[in-house]
């Protein structure tokens, strides 16, 4: 056994898994060793908004005795960080709203239970923007996250603390959610993996809910064998949501490694339009390396309504969270005012209190679009087109395996630089916001550097193809070493 | 699209949403921008298509109906701001 420091935390889950198995240190050792190095980051990159450490060590212990008895899967004894929009049973939940003060939930969220039963030791309740409602996690009650390339720097959003705390090495794995964007563009702007499962995929059952039918948890990683591991321990039917699919969740560890040969890649003409220089040849460079690896790249694919997807998505997932955050009255937990004079006016107040800028904002357009005389024009206008352009996804994919794009126009901005302008933070996920749109599965893998800062490549596949995505994923990391390079240590 | 502030009073009061005057004004402008970022949806042509609301086709979900646990009624009560002989507790709604 060796001493806890001497434990290497630039290693994978799977890295750590054969190091466990092997006996080269125990879990409670690694756990240890995480809770060190988190803690300590924590000043310069504010990614947790809890710290679970007696659960983690609990939890490091039972791993242990799964290990010594042979009962060991991949992610036993390994830390997991979960987005803080996800329940945990007995650990505070804050969605990073101060309208949740206070709330200790009764019952875990199905993924936090599928990890818990997979023997993975959660360490934490990572920083997002306030109900997973933003792009560059300063919506927070809690305050901003920091990206760990340069820490003026924003990790992106909504799952920014999630991402920080995997690209700055302290924890191996971690649960984000995505609905328009919230997995990969983080994923991008900190230099790692993220994957967006197509919609039923993984359960929403106690994920606090922002846009029901935009939403899905799913996993941040280093690779994608480590992504592959985390997806299939979440992924597949709930009794709890019946939205989840009941098709049967492949094994996505067996398609890793079929390579690139005879992929058919669609690269959109319509992703390459209002993007940085330096994120273009970023990705010109991976769809070389695609090319190398014998698939068969076709430029030009037209998906003309997609750049429409990002009205749609301000309108559609506004209107749901309208009315998903009407529980939020002050009465059956969380904050409340309690020194009005009637119900409405201690609701009116509670809200008003509790909620920050961004989630009001889209609280009044939800509201306006779902009012009186504008439904027509606004919501029901925006799920037409939301059928045009998924039209658009099933006939590119059609003739092709999956798509290429970038996964956001630009690299991490400057903390406070975009913060006024909502519409301007809206277009960072021009990109991605179409495929929750669509529903498809959405991954972004490292593809390079801009100014010294990480660029996110993104792969979109046919539903229910997280394999092929994978697959992907794993042979372009083979063929480059964009997903090793780590950021300099914190000051 | 300009909004009014007494529009937004109007949504807030909807949405019950308390704002101050100087909120109302920074959400009439802020709303006001977004809404006009809406109007390239009117110049897509839907004639004949369907809305979705659901991205995959999935319907009648069933399960046997046997009851099950419920949660204890004082798990719930404990998060609650205000309660009384195990209820919520609120303001009078009628006089």
């Amino acid at each position: 056994m060796s001493p806890a420091s001497a434990i290497n935390l630039d290693l994978t889950a799977h890295e750590h898994a054969e190091r466990l198995r092997a006996g080269e240190y125990s879990s409670r050792e690694l756990t240890e060793a995480t809770l060190t190095r988190i803690h300590a980051q924590q000043p310069a990159l504010n990614a947790y908004i809890t710290f679970t450490d007696e659960l983690a060590l609990a939890q490091a212990e039972a791993a242990d005795r799964r290990i010594a008895a042979g009962d060991a899967g991949p992610l036993t004894g390994i830390p997991v960080a979960v987005k803080d929009l996800l329940s945990t049973e007995g650990v505070q939940t804050t969605a990073a709203s101060r309208i949740l003060e206070g709330y200790t939930p009764i019952f875990d969220c199905t993924v936090v239970a599928r990890l818990r039963s997979a023997g993975a030791v959660i360490v934490g309740k990572t920083n997002l923007d306030e109900f997973a409602m933003g792009s560059s996690n300063e919506h927070s009650a809690f305050g901003p996250v920091h990206n760990p390339w340069d820490t003026a720097r924003v990790p992106g959003g909504s799952s920014g603390g999630s991402a920080a705390t995997v690209a700055a090495r302290g924890v191996p794995l971690s649960l984000g959610t995505d609905t328009g964007g919230s997995i990969r563009q983080p994923a991008a702007l900190c230099g790692i993996v993220g994957l967006k499962p197509t919609y039923g995929r993984v359960s929403r059952y106690g994920v606090v809910a922002f846009a029901s039918s935009l939403e899905q948890v799913g996993p941040f990683a280093r690779d994608a064998r480590d992504a592959a591991d985390l997806l299939a321990t979440i992924a597949g039917r709930d009794p709890l949501d019946s939205t989840t699919a009941p098709q049967p969740v492949p094994d996505y560890s067996a398609e890793l490694t079929r390579g690139l040969d005879g992929l058919r890649v669609g690269v959109p003409a319509q992703f390459f339009e209002g993007l940085d220089d330096g994120v273009r040849q970023a990705v010109e460079g991976a769809i070389d390396a695609f090319e190398r690896g014998g698939a068969v790249v076709e430029r030009g694919v037209e998906l003309p309504t997609t750049p429409a997807a990002l009205p749609v998505y301000y309108i559609i997932a506004p209107s749901e969270a309208s009315a998903n955050l009407a529980r939020y009255d002050g009465v059956r937990y969380g904050y409340s005012f309690t020194e009005g004079s009637s119900v409405e006016e201690e609701m009116s107040e509670t809200r008003r209190r509790g909620f920050g800028d961004e989630v009001k904002r889209r609280i009044m357009i939800g509201t306006y679009a779902l009012s009186a005389g504008y439904y027509d024009a606004f919501y029901l206008k925006a799920q037409r087109v939301r059928t045009l352009i998924q039209r658009e996804f099933s006939e590119a994919l059609a003739t092709h395996d999956l798509l290429l794009t970038p996964t956001s126009p630009s690299v991490a901005f400057k903390i406070g630089e975009k913060v006024d302008d909502p519409y301007a933070m809206y277009l960072n996920d021009l990109y991605t916001l179409p495929v929750n749109i669509a529903g498809n599965p959405g991954v972004s893998t490292p593809c390079g550097f801009d100014q010294g800062l990480p660029v996110g490549l993104q792969l979109i596949g046919r539903p229910f193809e997280e394999g092929t995505l994978l697959r992907a994923t794993h042979a372009y990391q083979a063929e480059t070493d964009w997903h090793t390079q780590a950021p300099p240590p914190l000051a | 699209m300009a909004l009014t502030s007494d529009d937004v009073r109007h949504i807030a009061r909807l949405a019950r949403l308390a704002l101050s005057d100087d909120e109302v004004e920074r959400m009439r402008d802020q709303l006001s921008s977004i809404l006009d970022h809406f109007q390239v949806l009117s110049e897509i042509d839907t004639d004949g298509v369907p809305p979705t609301a659901h991205s995959f086709e999935l319907s009648n979900v069933e399960r046997p109906d046997v009851p099950g646990e419920p949660v204890s009624r004082d798990a719930i009560l404990e998060g609650a701001p205000r309660r009384e002989d195990g209820y919520f507790r609120v303001r009078a709604v009628l006089d």
